[in-house]
């Protein structure tokens, strides 16, 4: 009876769905500065202070913001920057936005920065002279102001480490020295997921460098996951229905309390404690709502985890041939003899042969050229591995190669492989079936 | 932007006016009057001795202002021989810094000061003149004039001798006022003739400044007619003006269009006044007042007339001018190469001939004769088919006129000046004329004419280029908000601890700030130059002491206990590549803007020629490692120069290392480099704690135990002062937020300073593994106990997979499939808890810890 009146209610759940989707999708997938911080107030607060004396005091500083992919760095320093916007500051202070990826060396982070700080109309005719001009150039431009006058810079060095790599540090270097000097008050934020990095920088750079660091470290319980769970899948109370929303939210109350999901959770929570992957298990969970299923279920869920945590390599292992299937096996086997030394396709193609002739019912003698070609469809997939680069004139047969299966992994996917012929299997289980 | 122009811009020609007077006792010919002129724009300004003069300065805002004594021309100099002797005034802005107080109150805006000060120089070259300019000597009760008819007009009321500021001596004020009058009477002559609309005092080169001015002024006054004049007179004006009043505009404009384009007759009116230099529309004006000139035919004769005959010209002239205005307001925009003088002179020679049209062939033909003029005539001949209209032939006529005035000129020269002069003129007219032609021609249908087109000749191999800033500055724009001040005692306490904020003095430092005074003070007054070499760690106060040291000596040479220097520093960080640190030794010295290698030419000239007596130069270069090159010539040539005995250099290095000389120099390097050496040992405990003390002088903030705490800490990990300002700072914040709760004034305790040490030096690597999932931690497990099986410090990923599975096992928990696992790794090998091989390697990347097994244990046990 309820699926009819879920029926009845088709139409409209359709569009909230769409909705649902959009707002969810939204919030997982872009970094907005509009959500909640989760475990990382304190660190909030001395950021923020931080930007407020620079942009309030024009005190010039120098931070670096440490901790692992995905534990909220930027989240933290866009929200900063988007509350010191919201302040009376607004109008006060300039950004810099650079990133070690994109600005690959000093030359091309000196125009990124003076195109940023609109200078680029002061250098006159040419836009932009020699990489030593533009050095000077700006520097003359930092080294005019001072602390009183002078509108604080706020210089943001996203993937920090990589600019560590610049000839000299020179950008680094001259960063940190006008954030302590009495020059144009900067503030200079690093953010980076390296721990070491301050071994990173040169002596003269680390002396510049004021030691303050601001660690990222997904410091949370898991009580503080179940939470940021409800609240990241929970719609807001501005959500246009007001009626599918509530019985939304208290659906996902309900998931939260459920046992099956909280064992989910506790999983996905034990291999890896960064948001992200939190996202990615809600994400591939929120495909599966439909319009005749409108709600979130734990089955769900587990679904999602399970793909989550597939092992992409048994995955492949599924789609491989008969013969290629009989292949790896003769590698492992010879692993198990050999003790882990490389083999060749010679090797193999024996070990293989072995088995077609002693044992083998239903497998097919196949002759050399094809088990070579399945050998070096083994090889594309990477499956296996050349132990060195091969060369022209050296011969395929004896090159030697080494597996990239663990014999855990090969059991595990020849028992779920489809089909498999019984004497293959039992192959597998024992190399010495077969005498 | 500047008013004046000097000789960089606009190359400008001196010539002497009048008889030299020899000079028995120096061997030197003197003169009376000195004649400048422009080549872009040929007005000529005649300054005669005794006037007040500006002279070319470093500012072009504002140039050195003097009183010109003598003028000769010195045989025994190789270039600028025209020289001229000065006695100097001074700008309130020239006078030192630490002096400008004497003065007691505001200066005048255009007030300067007579510079009684004997030991200047005041032997300059008069290439460096660039015009007169008015002077007012004031009574020191006489108060500045309010209304200002010019903002030229400089003010003297002070003298200034270099100790205090004096009121001018009577007899000196008395002087001044004498040669005011003199002056504006020297200048009235040209005046009366010239500027009727403008005040007689007004002087030649403010003339010239405010043409712009004038010119707004003289056509404004020109619209309203005046009194009829003499009926000769008024016959020209009704002549000459009909054509271009505005209701018979049209017919002209017709007849303009029959010839090539609208607009055209008047622009080669500008283009044929722009041409002539000043002296001779002078010479013009006056023959318009001429009777001679009324017989053009004859103007080989014109006998030279006296000083009475100018009042009537100019009352003439005057007339003649006003009929002229359309032409004139087109003149306005093209301002740069006109002056009103010109077109009053101008102006009253045109009516004059058109009067005889007659005679004009006559003289053309006469003409061709004249040598210098050949290519005119090629040119008037060519024309002569298109001599149709009024307009067209005044313009023709402006011209002859023109050459004519040169004639005339030349013969007006004293004979002793005249192959002189007159190869001047060849360089400024002979060469203008025959473009002259091409010129208009090809440009006859182009709307506007710019102003470089305008200046015949002189410049015309370099194009002129939109002025663009050359020294543009640079500058973050500045903030909306005002910025706060402190309010609490913790904040001053912050400002002051900041690494930037300059203390009066550097504590702990007196040593080496003596040694280093007495290095640079030695080689100052010995005149000679020398290289010291500097070392320490980061942190230690070299730059700064340097920087204070050369403070000591600016304010010394202030008072003249040390000879005045030059001090140019460079960073080795701050240059992209060694050999760039000529371009910007040079650049800081001369403000050239050169290529490296040309300004390494440039620099080994000016160090190793032997030059004239210059002051010494300082140099000052910071992290001197970075500009080793493999051939090490940029280090060779910074440490060679001072051993030239004319260079006069001290170049003081700062590095790291101490034994960098050694290390990484050559021989013939660091033979140079010398052995004045100087290393800054890393601060001890007790100078740590007195730098604190020093700077936080009268504020309470710190507890006493907690600066000795942050200073044993920081003292016994690097010494390094920044640390320990910044420990500090970071302790007053931790201060602050634990006493927002309960409001009472804070005062940072020794807690607070081990939070902050503990933050900033805190491996964070526990910290991370403390954190980690379970998984990571695991994992971590898993190559501790694959090392300890191993006994190696590596293994590779499938020996550790392998060793966690079983891990997983013993203690009944699911394990993670390979690619679970992978991700750890190489999540934990992205912050560098473990180094990992590039992930391509798959099971056979080799795995390493980035921490101890220790570290590793203890933060895993913790839990």
């Amino acid at each position: 009876m309820s699926n009819r009146k879920s029926k009845n209610n088709n139409l409209i759940h359709a569009e909230c769905l769409l909705q649902v989707q959009r707002t969810l999708r939204e919030r997982f997938c872009h970094q907005s500065p509009h959500g909640n911080l989760f475990g990382i107030q304190v660190q909030y607060k001395h950021l923020i202070e931080l930007l407020k004396r620079t942009a309030i005091y024009g005190e010039s500083n120098s931070v670096l913001i440490i901790g692992p992919r995905g534990s909220g760095k930027t989240l933290l320093i866009n929200h900063a920057l988007k509350e010191l916007m919201e302040i009376e500051v607004s109008e006060n202070v300039l950004q810099v936005h650079l990133n070690g990826l994109l600005q690959i060396n000093d030359k091309i982070a000196l125009k990124e920065i003076t195109r940023q700080l609109n200078l680029e109309n002061v250098v006159g005719d040419k836009v932009f002279g020699s990489f030593a001009e533009n050095l000077s150039f700006l520097l003359d431009a930092l080294r005019k102001g001072d602390r009183i006058s002078s509108c604080p810079v706020i210089f943001v060095l996203d993937e920090f480490d990589l600019f560590v790599h610049h000839k000299n540090q020179t950008l680094l270097y001259n960063l940190f020295d006008i954030s302590q000097s009495a020059q144009t008050p900067v503030a200079v934020i690093g953010l980076t997921c390296r721990l070491d990095i301050l071994e990173l920088l040169e002596k003269r750079v680390k002396s510049r460098f004021s030691h303050r660091q601001i660690h990222l470290m997904n410091s949370f319980g898991f009580p503080q996951y179940i939470k940021i769970f409800k609240e990241q899948l929970s719609l807001p109370a501005e959500f246009p229905d007001k009626l599918f929303a509530e019985k939304w939210n208290e659906n996902v109350q309900r998931l939260s309390e459920d046992r099956s999901v909280q064992e989910v959770l506790q999983k996905q929570f034990n291999v890896s404690k960064n948001l992200r992957s939190l996202h990615m298990l809600l994400m591939l969970a929120l495909h599966r709502i439909t319009a005749s299923h409108p709600f979130m279920t734990s089955a769900d869920l587990m679904e999602a985890n399970q793909l989550c945590s597939m092992d992409s390599k048994a995955n492949i292992v599924h789609g491989l041939s008969v013969l290629e299937i009989c292949l790896i096996i003769a590698m492992k086997h010879l692993n198990d003899i050999y003790e882990e030394e490389p083999f060749n396709f010679q090797m193999v193609y024996n070990e293989f042969q072995k088995f077609v002739q002693r044992k083998a019912h239903s497998v097919y003698n196949f002759e050399k050229p094809v088990v070579m070609k399945a050998f070096e469809h083994l090889q594309q997939l990477e499956l296996i591995k050349p132990m060195e680069r091969t060369s022209v004139n050296s011969q395929r047969e004896y090159q030697l190669m080494k597996l990239l299966l663990d014999n855990t992994q090969i059991m595990n996917a020849l028992q779920k492989y489809p089909n498999c012929p019984t004497d293959v299997r039992q192959w597998a289980t024992s190399s010495l079936s077969w005498l | 932007m500047t008013p004046y122009s000097t000789r960089q811009k606009t190359r400008q020609i001196y010539s002497w006016v009048g008889r030299p007077l020899l000079d028995r006792q120096l061997h030197y010919q003197t003169y009376k009057e000195i004649s400048m002129k422009t080549r872009s724009c040929p007005t000529e300004i005649r300054i005669q001795v005794g006037q007040f003069v500006l002279i070319e300065g470093d500012d072009d805002e504002k140039p050195y202002v003097a009183k010109l004594i003598e003028l000769f021309e010195d045989d025994s100099k190789l270039h600028f021989k025209k020289r001229a002797r000065v006695q100097w005034f001074v700008r309130f802005s020239e006078v030192p810094l630490s002096k400008q107080h004497l003065l007691g109150r505001k200066p005048h805006k255009q007030e300067i000061f007579w510079y009684d000060y004997p030991a200047c120089n005041n032997n300059i070259s008069a290439e460096t003149i660039i015009g007169p300019v008015e002077i007012v000597a004031l009574a020191a009760d006489e108060m500045f004039p309010v209304d200002l008819k010019h903002e030229k007009t400089l003010f003297v009321k002070l003298s200034w001798n270099e100790k205090n500021f004096k009121p001018l001596s009577l007899e000196l004020l008395a002087e001044l006022k004498k040669l005011q009058r003199v002056n504006s009477i020297c200048q009235k002559p040209l005046e009366a003739k010239t500027m009727t609309q403008e005040s007689p005092s007004l002087t030649t080169a403010e003339h010239v400044v405010k043409r712009i001015e004038s010119s707004h002024s003289s056509s404004k006054s020109r619209q309203t007619p005046t009194h009829p004049v003499t009926p000769n007179a008024r016959k020209r004006l009704e002549l000459n003006d009909c054509p271009r009043t505005p209701n018979t505009r049209i017919s002209q404009q017709t007849s303009c269009v029959a010839l090539g384009s609208p607009g055209r007759t008047k622009r080669k009116a500008v283009f044929l006044e722009s041409t002539s230099p000043y002296k001779k529309s002078q010479l013009d004006g006056v023959k318009a007042s001429s009777p001679v000139l009324k017989v053009p035919g004859k103007t080989g004769e014109v006998p030279y007339f006296c000083a009475e005959d100018d009042k009537k010209s100019s009352s003439e002239c005057q007339m003649t001018l006003r009929t002229r205005v359309p032409t004139l307001k087109i003149m306005e925009t093209e301002e740069s190469s006109l002056s009103p003088v010109r077109r009053n002179k101008r102006s009253s020679v045109v009516p004059s001939v058109i009067l005889k049209p007659g005679k004009i062939e006559k003289r053309e033909a006469k003409e061709p004769e004249a040598g210098s003029e050949a290519t005119i005539t090629s040119h008037r001949i060519h024309r002569k088919s298109a001599l149709l209209t009024l307009s067209r032939i005044r313009q023709h006529l402006w011209l002859l006129e023109d050459k004519k005035g040169d004639q005339e000129e030349e013969e007006f020269m004293p004979k002793a000046e005249v192959s002189d002069l007159s190869s001047e003129e060849e360089d400024t007219s002979t060469p203008s004329l025959p473009r002259r032609n091409p010129q208009r021609q090809s440009r006859i249908l182009q709307p506007s004419l710019s102003p470089s087109m305008q200046t015949p000749s002189k410049t015309p191999k370099k194009p002129v280029k939109p002025r663009t800033p050359r020294h543009a500055t640079p500058q973050i724009r500045s903030r909306n908000l005002a910025a706060q001040e402190p309010a609490s005692v913790l904040e001053e306490a912050r400002l002051r601890l900041h690494v930037s904020a300059v203390p009066e003095s550097l504590p702990c430092r007196e040593q080496e700030f003596q040694d280093i005074y007495n290095f640079v003070e030695s080689k100052l007054l010995d005149r000679t130059g020398g290289c010291m070499y500097i070392s320490g760690v980061p942190g230690t106060g070299k730059t700064a002491t340097v920087h204070e040291v050369i403070r000591c000596l600016k304010q010394a040479a202030q008072t003249d206990d040390v000879p005045s220097f030059q001090y140019v520093e460079v960073n080795g960080m701050k240059l992209t590549e060694p050999h760039q640190v000529y371009v910007q030794i040079l650049q800081k010295l001369t403000g050239q803007k050169v290529t490296a290698n040309h300004a390494a030419e440039l620099l080994a000239k000016r160090f190793c020629t032997r030059g004239s007596s210059r002051e010494t130069t300082v140099l000052l270069v910071d992290e001197l490692d970075l500009l080793w090159t493999h051939k090490q010539d940029v280090l060779y040539n910074l440490f060679d120069w001072p051993t030239h005995k004319e260079a006069r250099l001290v170049v003081l290095t700062i590095a790291n290392t101490m034994d960098l000389p050694e290390r990484i120099l050559m021989n013939r390097v660091s033979s140079r480099l010398g052995l004045t050496r100087m290393s800054f040992q890393p601060y001890t405990h007790n100078q740590l704690k007195q730098i604190l003390v020093s700077r936080l002088k009268h504020i309470k903030a710190f507890e006493d135990d907690a600066m000795q705490l942050v200073a044993r800490k920081v003292a016994a990990l690097s010494g390094d002062a920044r640390r320990c300002l910044d420990i500090c700072r970071r302790a007053t914040e931790i201060c602050e937020l634990d006493h927002q709760k309960n409001d009472s004034p804070g005062l940072v305790t020794v807690a607070h300073l081990m939070k902050a040490v503990d933050e900033m030096f805190s491996s964070s690597f526990i910290t991370a593994i403390k954190n980690a999932s379970v998984l990571e931690q695991g994992f971590l497990r898993a190559i501790l106990a694959e090392f300890r099986q191993s006994g190696l410090e590596e293994a590779t990923f499938q020996q550790i997979y392998t060793q966690h599975v079983a891990l997983c096992r013993m203690e009944g928990l699911p394990y993670p499939t390979m690619s679970e696992t992978m991700a750890v790794c190489s999540r934990l090998g992205s912050c560098r808890l473990l180094l990992v091989e590039s992930s391509r390697n798959d099971l056979l990347l080799r795995v390493r810890l980035n921490v101890s097994q220790d570290d590793v244990l203890y933060a895993l046990k913790e839990e």
